[in-house]
């Protein structure tokens, strides 16, 4: 009885009214309106039902398909190369080497970096004149020298590798974390019993660090899914719309005053995260029941 | 000495690897110390004189005291009434657990997953009149922070004993006076890892007072930033001037508070 006097509502309800009022109301707003035909350059708001999500999904070669597909080109892409370089990372940096503790600080740098930021300055490193041509030029790759922002055949990859560079040491931090976690006497054990580096590996490690290598993939998912500063600052969806995701045409149809739209493309990624939220959900509590 | 050998390998390999992020730091705040025509160049030369002068431009320029102080006050308030909010928030929930704080617990959580509608938040702000303001930004980042935060502070308080409470009640405190001055205390190391998070995201938030706040004035440095590239795009060694000067208190946070910000990060694995 003492705990409803102690722990009362009263604690609760700043967080709930902020969270509620300016997070879930504007979620369920825009699905609301991704059911109209809102536009600012007209005087009625329309309920069309599912007009809208037609649209994106059956425009053919159209800008919305194409930014689905872009976004989850994006995605796809990012997630399997921040997770497999960051488990490198982490793999090097878990033991060992004194000065480990300097370079994950090096690594794990971008990520306090504004995305922004990091896209504006990627900007001139990546122009034909700027340095990382000319570091090619240095090692004698002149030939793979690119004006990678705005060739159609490197663009989107570049925003991929920039991306790749910001979140590579976040990965690699979060697995660290986990690798800690692993008993030493495991690998031990295992090294009397004449269990090689590899073995050791597959059978240790990779069993230990599922639940981290699921919580990153996880992770990776939602941020390439929610993708923004780093496509508009170094791109802004060209050239020819080659980079035009989601959420940088959410952003064009929100500034042309088509609100039904831009809130249809905003549902589209929720219900592509919790899509994918789920099937991970499921792959893990599966394998989990296994053991 | 064959252990030695393998060590040294891994060392130079690291430290090649390493290069990849130094290079383009190094790029850009050797470029802001030159003149316009030589950062034009783009290369890792050294510059024939340092502009030192570059940055006291670039503040004129750029009005960046005043984007500075916004960023302080947006990013500073915004976190502290994050932090107070789901601190005191996850402590009921985490210590009633009846069905309904259960249920309230994943309706937070929910936030970690669902992307945020920025168009419909623009709407609400317009409704509440908040729209252009110092408060609006200030609550929206707040919000931005609370599911992270209470799923924070939540695993947190599995390690504060309940028998404190008991204690402290019958010393004759109340709610209020029990959470205030006996429990959050004890909470430090997860409320200043909440409060270096939300700081950093909030200084680097791009997206939400691009849609939210139309106002220069009441813009902070990184949207700034973008404004004063659009204006001069080719003069970089103004804007990795205003750069450096933009990430510049990130990274002494990121330095001070490295240990919180891994935590934070990492603690996500354990819970």
């Amino acid at each position: 009885m003492y705990k409803k006097k102690l722990y009362g509502i009263k604690f609760i309800i700043p967080a709930l009214v902020l969270y509620t009022v300016l997070y879930i109301i504007p979620t369920i707003a825009g699905m609301v309106i991704s059911l109209t035909d809102w536009n600012i350059t007209r005087p009625e708001i329309h309920f069309i039902g599912l007009q809208n999500f037609v649209n994106i999904f059956t425009s053919r070669g159209g800008q919305y398909m194409a930014s689905v597909g872009h976004t989850l080109e994006f995605t796809f892409i990012t997630v399997i190369l921040k997770t497999l370089i960051g488990l490198g990372l982490a793999l090097l940096l878990n033991k060992g080497l004194k000065s480990r503790n300097m370079f994950r600080t090096i690594f794990f740098l971008p990520y306090a970096l504004a995305p922004l930021i990091i896209g504006i300055s990627f900007v001139s490193v990546l122009k034909p004149e700027g340095p990382f041509n000319a570091i090619l030029a240095t090692i004698g790759l002149e030939g793979l020298a690119h004006s990678w922002l705005t060739e159609s055949a490197t663009a989107l990859g570049s925003t991929m590798a920039v991306e790749v560079w910001r979140m590579a040491g976040w990965n690699m931090m979060i697995l660290l974390a986990g690798l800690q976690m692993i008993p030493e006497e495991y690998y031990e054990a295992s090294a009397i019993d004449g269990a090689g580096k590899w073995k050791q590996f597959c059978k240790i490690t990779l069993p230990f660090l599922r639940p981290s290598l699921m919580l990153v993939i996880v992770l990776n998912t939602i941020h390439g899914l929610r993708v923004f500063d780093i496509i508009y600052s170094l791109t802004g969806g060209g050239p020819g719309g080659l980079t035009e995701v989601i959420n940088t045409l959410v952003f064009r149809e929100f500034g042309m005053g088509r609100y039904g739209m831009a809130n249809a493309l905003n549902v589209v990624i929720f219900l592509i995260t919790v899509i994918i939220a789920l099937m991970m959900q499921r792959v893990l509590s599966g394998k989990e029941s296994n053991e | 000495m064959n252990n030695n050998m393998k060590k040294v390998i891994k060392f130079v390999f690291i430290a090649l690897l390493s290069c990849v992020i130094i290079f383009p730091l190094y790029f850009i705040i050797i470029n802001s110390l030159k003149t316009v025509e030589e950062s034009r160049m783009l290369n890792f030369s050294l510059p024939s004189e340092f502009q030192w002068g570059n940055y006291i431009e670039v503040i004129k320029a750029g009005s960046l005291v005043r984007a500075f102080l916004n960023s302080m006050l947006m990013a500073g308030v915004s976190s502290i009434i994050a932090v107070l909010v789901s601190s005191m928030a996850s402590y009921a929930l985490s210590r009633r657990r009846t069905k309904v704080h259960n249920m309230l617990y994943v309706y937070f959580f929910l936030g970690l997953i669902a992307p945020v509608n920025y168009v419909t938040t623009l709407f609400t702000l317009k409704f509440l009149h908040l729209q252009n303001t110092y408060l609006g930004i200030i609550l929206e980042f707040a919000t931005l922070g609370i599911p992270f935060l209470v799923f924070l502070y939540y695993g947190f308080f599995e390690n504060i004993p309940k028998e404190l409470d008991e204690a402290a009640v019958i010393d004759g405190c109340g709610p209020f006076q029990l959470f205030f001055k006996v429990v959050f205390p004890l909470l430090k190391p997860a409320t200043i890892t909440g409060m270096v998070l939300n700081f950093l995201g909030a200084w680097n938030d791009f997206v939400t007072p691009l849609y939210l706040l139309s106002d220069n004035k009441k813009l902070g440095m990184t949207n700034s930033i973008y404004n004063f590239f659009g204006e001069h795009f080719n003069d970089w060694n103004m804007v990795f001037a205003d750069i450096v000067l933009t990430v510049a208190p990130i990274v002494i946070i990121y330095i001070c508070g490295q240990k919180y910000i891994v935590s934070g990060t990492s603690g996500a694995v354990k819970g």
